[in-house]
Formats: C-alpha cells, structure tokens, sequence
C-alpha cells in the first residue's frame, strides 16, 4: 500500500531524512517512533506529498508520490491524514468541518456529506457536538473530529503524526480508543506516536527511527523484547520509564 | 474677527445642490475605490503568502511601488503620463471618451494605491490564522486554489475587520484628491461655495460634519459586518 524507497531530504545542508525504506502493507498498522528531531514528521508528509523529497521514490497504492504527473489533491484524497494539533477550522462547526472535503473533493451533495458525517461523528463519539464549534470541544473531542473528518473521505490508509502528544493526559485515551477500533476495523496505518501501549495493543511492525534513519525496521513482540540496536533500546528505557 | 456668519445660504439654491452633488461623487470615488482596494489587494495578499517564489515577488514588487509613492503623484501620473504611454487611440479614449474619465481615473488611481495597502492587511491575516491550516486542508485533497477560498480567505479577513476598517476610512478621506484633477467632490463643492459666496467657514463647516459622519457610518457598518462574521471571537480565542 505505501512503499518508501530510499527517501532521503534535507533543508538547506540539514539531512533530515537518510536513504529511508520501509513499506506498509494493506491492513497493516505500523509506528513509527524515535527521539524529537529524528524525522518522523517529514517522512509521514512526505508519504503524501505534503513534504517534498529530495531523492528516493514513494508509491502509494501504486502512485507515485514524487511523480510531477501526479494529481496530489486526488492522491490525498484517499489518504486520510491526523496532526498533532488537530488543525481543524477554527471558523466551522464539527459537522462543517467533516463535511467541507466531501463536498468539494468528492462532490456528494451537502445532503449527503452531513448523513456521511453524523455517521462518523457518532461513530467517534460526539453524535452530541455536531454543532460545536472547535473552541467548544475539548483537546480530545478536537481530535476525534479531525479524525472523522480524515475517515469522511473514504481513505485507503491513515496517516498519524502523534495524535496525542498535544493532549491532556486523561484524553489520551479516548483518541487512541478510536484508533484501535479502526486498527482493528482493517485500515493500513502508518502511526508516529511515543504511546509505547498504543504500539504494544495494535501495531504490526515498530519503525524506529534516529537522525534521519530508520534504524529499525522490526515486528512488534522483536522491538519490545531485544531491540537491536543501542540507540532503539536507551529510547524504549526512557519511553517506557513514564 | 468680524467674520459674518451666514449658515442659512448653504441651505440656498445652488448651494445646497453643489454640497449634495459634492457628496454624492466623494460617496462615488469612496465607494468604487474601496471596491477596487478590496479585490486587487486581496488577490496580492493572496500572492504575498503563496508558495511560488515568482508569484510572491511579484506581488512585494506591486506593494512596495503603490504604497511609497505619494497617492497624489500616483493620481497625476494614472492622469497625465499613463494616457500618453499608451497606443494614441486608446490613449485618447482614457483620457476623454471613456465615460466621466476624471472620475473613472480617480476611483482607480486611489483603488490600486489602497489596494496595495489591503494586500498587506491580507497578508498579514492570512498568515496569522490562516496559513497554518493549510496542510490540514490540503491533506483532505483540497486544491491550493479550493483551500484558500474555503478556508484561508475567510480566516484571514475575519481576522483583519479592525485594520480595514482603518483602510475603508482612509479611502474616503483619499476621494478628495480627487478635485486635484477635476473632480467636484465634496471638498471641490465646499471651495467653490467659498470662492462664490466668501462663507467659507460655513462651507468647509459642513463639509468636516460629512465626512465625520461618512466615517461613522463606515466604523459602524465595519462592525456589523465584524460580529456577524464573529471576527471578535476569532481574535479572542487560541488562535
Ligand atoms: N520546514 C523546515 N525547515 C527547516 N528544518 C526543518 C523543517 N521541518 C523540520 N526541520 C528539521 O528537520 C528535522 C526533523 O524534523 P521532524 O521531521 O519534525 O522530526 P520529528 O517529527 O521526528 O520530531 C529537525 O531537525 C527539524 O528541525
Ligand atoms: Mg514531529
């Protein structure tokens, strides 16, 4: 589903990503973790295509991302994407805000888009916020919506850049809830996330990833019982020691 | 001083007419002006914050040119050079077949010189509250074009009703350069009421309660229009 060959990128003399490989098969839930700096952020953007790579090639579901031919609005539209500070339209209410793309991108009717976004709204938990706006929701209402609004368009794979790091520790939960349910439901996930429980319950393979590298490329029980590298197994002590 | 005060003559035939069609062109050039401002300078704001090197320093170029030099320099040349540079037909059509060419050129002139203005105010809304949206919005497969009327803009302007307001009230004031090229605005009306009747006091008197009411009018509309786009709560909240 999505294959990364040999990224590499940098800003200015900076490499930020090195030679990085590593693919995620249909249904397959991968993390992605390593210490702050080390590229997580860059290589999800880059998967699609918000991020610029300098060298390598990215196909998703057989399109290549890099391709100057490729049509990335429709590219991303299959491919639902979660920030780690939930990016929602300040100005919208929830059920706006999970509408607005199918409206414009896939052209349903507004009719529609609202039926799809009651479903997913319920579906996430806030079938009683339709209309509330962002400032009105809490952090992890907040990112339940972005989350609906990701699943509105019908995506192939979901894309995750620590989705709970901005939250207040008793909303963590309700947000990785959600994406366990649709881990669980079959979606291919590519997940950035220090939530080391989070990686233990769902994922498939652990990346783990330091200045630019993809140190570690490992199934799940293999990265948390003898990581192979120094670098992976000082990051799980300190991870795992809160 | 023994000016003799004579407020009743503006109440005079053709006085009261002069003031009335005064007001009715500075209301013109005000208004069309504005308009001009709002959408070229909303389209180079719009440019100020794109991603495209080229795009980008060609609206800096615009904003630089048509905010440091003088408005009234800018009227004179839109006057007197920009017909002449032209092919002679058309050249002679904008400077007098067009229909009212003094005032077309004026509400232009003053338009492109706030527009330069506004753009800034765009830019700097947009880039405040809206740019950081943008990858949100184009992760949903939204074009660039689709991501910046949907979201971007109406951030953006919501966030900048206080400083346009200021730029609307600036564009009336600037309408009464535009008696330096012929145009019988409302300041022009109340000179010529001075040089025929020497009731200057009375005529400019008049003239100040105009225009003040012009900007209360303006400061009052703006206000509206910001509550109910609740650009207050915007400026108000985490972002
Ligand atoms: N737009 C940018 N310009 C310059 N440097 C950047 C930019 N974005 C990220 N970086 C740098 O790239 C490196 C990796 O960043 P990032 O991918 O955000 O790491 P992570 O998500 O793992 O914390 C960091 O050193 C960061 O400073
Ligand atoms: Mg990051």
């Amino acid at each position: 589903m999505i294959e990364i060959s040999d990224v590499s990128k940098s800003y200015g003399r900076t490499a930020v990503l090195r030679g990085c490989t590593a693919a995620v098969k249909r249904g397959e839930v991968v993390v992605v973790c390593g210490p702050s700096g080390s590229g997580k952020s860059t290589l999800i953007k880059c998967v699609n295509g918000l991020v610029p790579f300098d060298s390598g090639a990215i196909r998703v579901d057989g399109v290549s991302v890099g391709d100057k031919a490729t049509d990335l609005p429709a590219l991303r539209a299959r491919i639902g994407m979660v920030f780690q500070n939930f990016e929602l339209y300040p100005h919208m209410t929830a059920l706006q805000n999970v509408s607005l793309a199918q409206i414009h991108v896939l052209k349903r009717s507004r009719t529609e888009a609202d039926t799809k976004s009651r479903q997913l709204l319920a579906r996430v938990g806030l079938a009683d916020k339709l209309a509330s706006r962002p400032d009105q929701l809490s952090g992890g209402q907040q990112q339940r919506v972005s989350i609906a609004r990701a699943l509105a368009m019908d995506p192939q794979a979901m894309l995750f850049d620590e989705p709970t790091s901005a939250l207040d520790p008793e909303m963590v939960n309700e947000v990785l809830e959600v994406m366990q349910a649709l881990a669980l439901d079959g979606m291919t996930m590519m997940v950035v996330t220090h939530e080391m429980g989070f990686a233990q319950r769902v994922a498939d393979r652990v990346l783990f990833m330091d200045g630019g590298e993809i140190l570690e490329d490992t199934p799940k029980a293999a990265f948390f019982a003898h990581p192979s590298t120094d670098r992976a197994r000082q990051f799980l002590a300190k991870v795992l020691s809160h | 001083m023994n000016y003799r005060w004579n407020w009743e003559i503006l109440l005079q035939e053709p006085y009261w007419s002069w003031i009335w069609s005064g007001l009715e062109w500075t209301l013109l050039i005000s208004l069309s002006s504005w308009c001009v401002a709002l959408v070229v300078g909303t389209l180079f704001g719009i440019a100020r914050t794109a991603s495209n090197r080229a795009v980008r320093a060609a609206a800096d170029i615009y904003v630089g040119l048509f905010r440091n030099v003088p408005p009234l320099v800018q009227l004179f040349l839109w006057y007197s050079v920009f017909p002449e540079v032209l092919p002679e037909a058309l050249g002679l059509w904008v400077k007098r077949d067009m229909p009212s060419p003094q005032f077309v050129t004026a509400a232009v002139a003053i338009g492109l010189f706030m527009a330069a203005r506004v753009a800034e105010q765009v830019r700097a809304g947009i880039g405040a509250v809206g740019l950081r949206l943008l990858p949100a919005a184009l992760a949903t497969g939204l074009r660039p074009w689709q991501a910046y009327r949907l979201i971007l803009l109406p951030l953006g302007l919501r966030a900048i009703t206080k400083p346009l307001t200021s730029e609307f009230l600036i564009t009336v004031k600037m309408s009464s350069i535009a008696l330096t090229i012929g145009v019988l605005e409302l300041t022009a009306e109340s000179r010529h009421i001075e040089n025929y009747t020497f009731q200057g006091f009375e005529a400019f008197g008049v003239a100040t309660l105009i225009y003040l009411l012009l900007g209360l009018g303006v400061t009052g509309v703006m206000s509206l229009v910001d509550r109910y786009f609740g650009g207050d709560k915007l400026r108000r909240g985490d972002r």
